[in-house]
């Protein structure tokens, strides 16, 4: 086989690999999802199909799959069916660069924080392009809002990781997590650090556009803003796309926070392949810490989320970062 | 210092928040308030208030409290009770006195509002449990409360 040939062959296989994982994970987030909601809410939750409910979403996909794919009259068709593929393609993209294990690793780049940040932005021009083409006054709306949302809380996420970027000191995710060997950074960083993940659960839960933050969607205001107008797997892919985008951030904190595929003490590192098992269990409990604001916070106001940013969280980041730096520079990391 | 107070209120009353919904998800395996009901249809228990629809409790002498005052079915706002009541002999005095033939009871008109409980000076008919009503025919839905041969107890109206 040729070079190029191979190499294209081996680009397919690796997609197709992240593709399986995409949708396996975003079918058993949403299940995982309205199970904790049930339980949150003193409830039983989906338990019909198949043991404990554990094919209910598989169900529902179909369901998707097998709908009518609708759209407005006066609607900018070519926008219109563009604004899907912008939103999974930008979740699918930011998946390639999380490490999964140290060789479980597609695409291993020098920029990997920068690269998750810019591809995590693309995906509001998906919705925005949604919210316009559909002709609707709730979609527009709910895609200005989040035009609004997102522009404001990128800066908290890209702030906070940077605070973790200055004590790291790379960018590559592989290196911010071989840094961690000597305990994991929200440790090393202490204080600046858990007030960066802080600041970073609550823009990321911001930037993926979920409850408290969920003012793009605000089922009782708009409607379903921005997918309002959008049915079938269109509405699925916004839909996988919100809980991949949810594991995506969780994943970051995991890498950039607790140490990614390395085991608490090193009590596993004789068994490098649990180190999947390690990210996993890490980003799922931080996905469950979101799912529990999620179903616990009401949600806020277009003012109220603009005060939190711009008066609190901003500030209060940028104090951060200088403390982070003071601290960095004189040495006062907690290293084991 | 209103700034730094704020922040810390702030994050004080979110956790406080998410302390009850945490206690919720733990409890939430005994403490589940779905019922799974036509798995459960035998052990189902409505509580107290429900208000399925009403009946006309009887005693084991096949008697009930109703005199026939007839004040029920001016209480009730859309003409969901009729009473079909005659004239006897009381035995006792030799006066004529009122009885119920027939306490018809439309369920379909009714709202559940209650009125008619409320209004019983002699408490003969109250709220049942029972909420699985559908008929496939729905004059099944007017129904005659009083059992056939019943009679007043005596001393009700005393």
């Amino acid at each position: 086989m040729p070079e190029g040939v191979a190499g294209i062959a081996e680009m397919i296989l690796i997609a197709l690999v992240y593709l399986g994982i995409f949708s396996v994970a975003g079918l058993f987030l949403v299940l995982v999802e309205r199970r904790v909601a049930a339980w949150f809410q003193l409830r039983i939750g989906p338990n019909r199909v198949g043991f404990q409910g554990i094919l209910q979403t598989l169900a529902d996909a179909l369901k998707l799959v097998s709908k009518e794919l609708t759209g407005t009259v006066r609607a900018d068709k070519f926008l219109y069916n563009l604004a899907p593929y912008f939103v999974i393609i930008s979740a699918l993209m930011a998946m390639s660069v999380l490490p999964f294990s140290k060789e479980f690793h597609a695409f291993d780049i020098n920029i990997g924080v920068l690269f998750l940040i810019a591809i995590s932005s693309i995906g509001v021009i998906g919705i925005l392009l949604g919210g316009w083409s559909s002709n609707n006054k709730f979609a527009l709306i709910g895609a200005m809002r989040s035009g609004v949302q997102t522009i404001s809380y990128e800066l908290s996420v890209g702030l906070s990781l940077l605070t973790m970027v200055l004590i790291s000191g790379s960018l590559q995710l592989s290196a911010i997590v071989e840094v961690q060997k000597n305990g994991w950074l929200i440790v090393q960083g202490h204080i600046p650090a858990v007030i960066a993940f802080m600041i970073f659960m609550i823009s990321g839960t911001a930037e993926t556009n979920r409850a408290p933050f969920d003012i793009v969607e605000a089922e009782s205001e708009l409607g379903a803003g921005f997918h309002t107008e959008y049915s079938g797997m269109k509405f699925a892919y916004f839909f996988l796309a919100e809980f991949i985008n949810m594991f995506i951030i969780a994943a970051i904190a995991a890498t950039v926070f607790f140490g990614g595929w390395l085991s608490p003490f090193g009590i596993t590192e004789s068994l490098p392949w649990l180190g999947v098992f390690w990210f996993l269990l890490k980003t799922f409990v931080l996905v469950f810490l979101m799912m529990w604001f999620r179903w616990t916070f009401p949600r806020l106001r277009v003012d109220q989320l603009l005060t939190l940013e711009w008066k609190y969280l901003l500030p209060v980041n940028l104090v951060n970062i200088v403390a982070m730096a003071l601290i960095v520079w004189l040495n006062l990391t907690i290293q084991f | 210092m209103s700034y730094f107070s704020d922040i810390y209120k702030g994050i004080r009353t979110l956790l406080k928040g998410m302390s009850v919904t945490g206690r919720y998800f733990l409890n939430s395996r005994k403490g589940a308030i779905t019922q799974q009901y036509p798995d459960n249809r035998d052990t189902l228990k409505m509580f107290d208030r429900f208000r399925g629809e009403v009946i006309m409790p009887h005693d084991e002498n096949n008697e009930h409290a109703c005199t026939g005052c007839q004040k029920c079915e001016i209480a009730c706002p859309n003409g969901t009770i009729e009473i079909i009541w005659d004239r006897g002999i009381d035995e006792e005095t030799g006066k004529k006195k009122k009885k119920i033939d027939q306490f018809i009871y439309h369920l379909g008109l009714c709202t559940m509002c209650g009125l008619c409980i409320d209004v019983c000076p002699t408490d003969a008919i109250e709220w049942g449990q029972n909420f699985e009503n559908s008929v496939y025919d729905r004059t099944k839905l007017t129904r005659v409360l009083n059992k056939p041969g019943s009679t007043l107890r005596p001393g009700v109206e005393d």
